[in-house]
């Protein structure tokens, strides 16, 4: 088990703290909006696709505990420019290599929360918790 | 009524009584503060279900053997020690069921969907009802087109009792409310309410998940027609809950499951139910819950109620001034710690709810986060989610220390 330091390392926490790629994208090329109902947690996803489908634009919006939010913010950073296929190919482990910090299983789901409005974003099957 | 100097539970040998203290959470001494949403137990409860299944085993009500005797002798035992910890007037007065919630949906439907209720009728609730307490009336409400109305809370957490007087008309039917908050811990003037319901015919069904484990409660001081608890919140196993209805109410009641035990006989094509209260207990019971909940009715009533009230009240008074302390924490509630129950709901402006309990579980301490199935409650006050910790017979001061203490570390996480 983690310490709280570690789980809520410096980068993590940057990342809640200065969120990169909030806010909205109007028109977007693809849009998914996911809820945790358990815990509240909301993640919305803008994408703009250009001619040559690679993502030229990204926002996340939502509200959260640091996990989500961090976890959307680097998920933006690293859709950011890259073609659909590479986008649409990310998985959980991705996910948490961004994170790089051990999780619980109910944290998990509050870490893939992104992940998951990425999937309904692109119209994939399946939910990554 | 003049109260004998305050009577203080002995916390560290309550302690003793249960085993789970005895192990240590993320390598630290366990900080439990999640009552509200289940207990721990006793050794005495454990003891109990446990002497049942190895000793006594044995269905009830029909064997015509030693063990069925003593296995119904011991569970009608614990209907009577039921009946006489909430001052029921008979044992028939009580069911036991799976839960708080299965209780109230079997109000809804035997009473409700099942009953007299005709479409127009209204049922009242209020806006601070778990979702055990909203759910089941939306049945009602989708199968017999009755009219759902509730009662608001205002910004300190009291019930508006006054929005009654518009609310309860002829039409109103049904008047049901929760004893006690399981997110701000208010207590609600049920008495008051259960009179105001009875002025225009309606019958009043109470939530009192939150209050029975905790304060003394006296279903003939409120005069409820019905009155829904769970074991597990009340040292008891899980699995087991209870329906008090009065006699008259439970006459006019259809049951919610049909089987054994409930019918008196039963033809192809027709049966008849058997009395109350074993017309709603079809199926073999929980035999063991049961028990363990007589037994748990035992270990409270020899702390004594009144004790474990005064004792939730210094605890929470505690928490209140502890927290209510720490830069950038906001409470909910009532300031009164005597006008509510040892619940106590808060934000961080540094942290997410999530956040903060995942920080205290690193330090071994048991708190919940989220919406508490209270999301009517939450929209009321715009909030996403909240921390909650609550309190019981095992806690005491030196635990809200280390609530404390933990909170001030989950501010300099996220300094």
């Amino acid at each position: 088990m983690a310490s709280a330091h570690e789980m809520y390392q410096e980068q993590i926490l940057d990342h809640y703290k200065r969120p990169r790629n909030k806010g909205i994208l109007d028109p977007a090329t693809f849009h998914g909006k996911t809820s945790n109902p358990l815990c509240g947690d909301e993640i919305s996803l803008y994408l703009q696709v250009d001619g040559a489908d690679r993502v030229s634009e990204v926002r996340f919006d939502g509200v959260g505990c640091a996990i989500s939010q961090a976890s959307a913010s680097m998920l933006t950073e690293a859709i950011r420019g890259k073609g659909l296929p590479d986008v649409k190919a990310l998985d959980r482990d991705d996910v948490l290599a961004f994170l790089g910090i051990p999780l619980s299983a109910v944290r998990l789901k509050c870490a893939l929360l992104s992940l998951q409005t990425l999937r309904e974003a692109l119209g994939l099957p399946g939910r990554e918790s | 009524m003049a109260r004998a100097a305050k009577v203080l539970l002995n916390v560290p040998s309550i302690k003793k009584d249960f085993p789970i203290f005895e192990r240590r959470v993320r390598d630290k001494p366990l900080v439990y503060l999640d009552s509200a949403a289940t207990s721990q137990k006793p050794r005495q409860v454990i003891d109990a279900t446990t002497d049942y299944y190895t000793r006594y085993n044995a269905n009830v009500h029909r064997a015509i053997y030693e063990l069925g005797e003593e296995a119904t002798r011991e569970y009608e035992g614990a209907r009577e020690k039921v009946a006489a910890f909430i001052g029921a007037r008979s044992a028939t007065e009580i069911i036991f069921t799976k839960s708080t919630t299965e209780s109230l949906n079997l109000v809804a439907y035997g009473w409700g969907i099942k009953g007299k209720l005709r479409e127009g009728d209204e049922i009242v609730g209020t806006v601070m009802e778990h979702h055990s307490n909203h759910v089941p009336w939306h049945f009602v409400r989708d199968h017999r087109g009755v009219v759902l109305k509730y009662a608001g809370i205002d910004d300190d957490g009291r019930l508006r009792t006054e929005d009654y007087d518009e609310l309860l008309t002829k039409r109103t039917k049904i008047v049901t409310v929760a004893h006690c908050s399981n997110v701000l811990g208010t207590i609600n003037p049920v008495a008051e309410i259960a009179k105001r319901a009875h002025e225009v015919g309606a019958v009043c069904v109470v939530d009192a998940a939150q209050s029975v484990p905790h304060m003394p409660v006296d279903v003939q001081a409120l005069d409820c027609d019905f009155l829904a608890f769970s074991g597990h919140k009340m040292l008891g196993p899980t699995g087991i809950g209870v329906l008090y209805g009065k006699a008259s109410v439970l006459e006019a009641t259809e049951p919610l499951l049909g089987g054994g035990e409930m019918i008196r006989e039963v033809h192809l094509g027709s049966a008849k139910w058997n009395d109350v209260p074993y017309k709603f207990e079809g199926g073999t019971p929980n035999v063991a819950g049961a028990i363990g909940l007589g037994a748990a009715v035992d270990y409270l009533s020899r702390l004594g109620m009144d004790a474990v009230r005064s004792h939730e009240i210094e605890i929470t008074e505690a928490a209140l001034e502890r927290l209510g302390r720490l830069d950038g924490v906001r409470l909910f509630g009532l300031d009164d710690p005597k006008a509510r129950a040892g619940v106590v709901s808060f934000t961080m402006d540094a942290a997410h709810p999530h956040d903060i309990a995942s920080i205290l579980d690193v330090e071994g301490i048991c708190i919940r986060s989220g919406h508490h199935c209270a999301q009517p409650l939450m929209e009321r006050f715009n909030l996403p989610a909240t921390a909650r910790a609550s309190f019981y017979v095992y806690n005491d001061e030196e635990d809200v220390d280390r609530l404390a203490a933990g909170l001030a570390k989950v501010q300099e996480v996220f300094r």
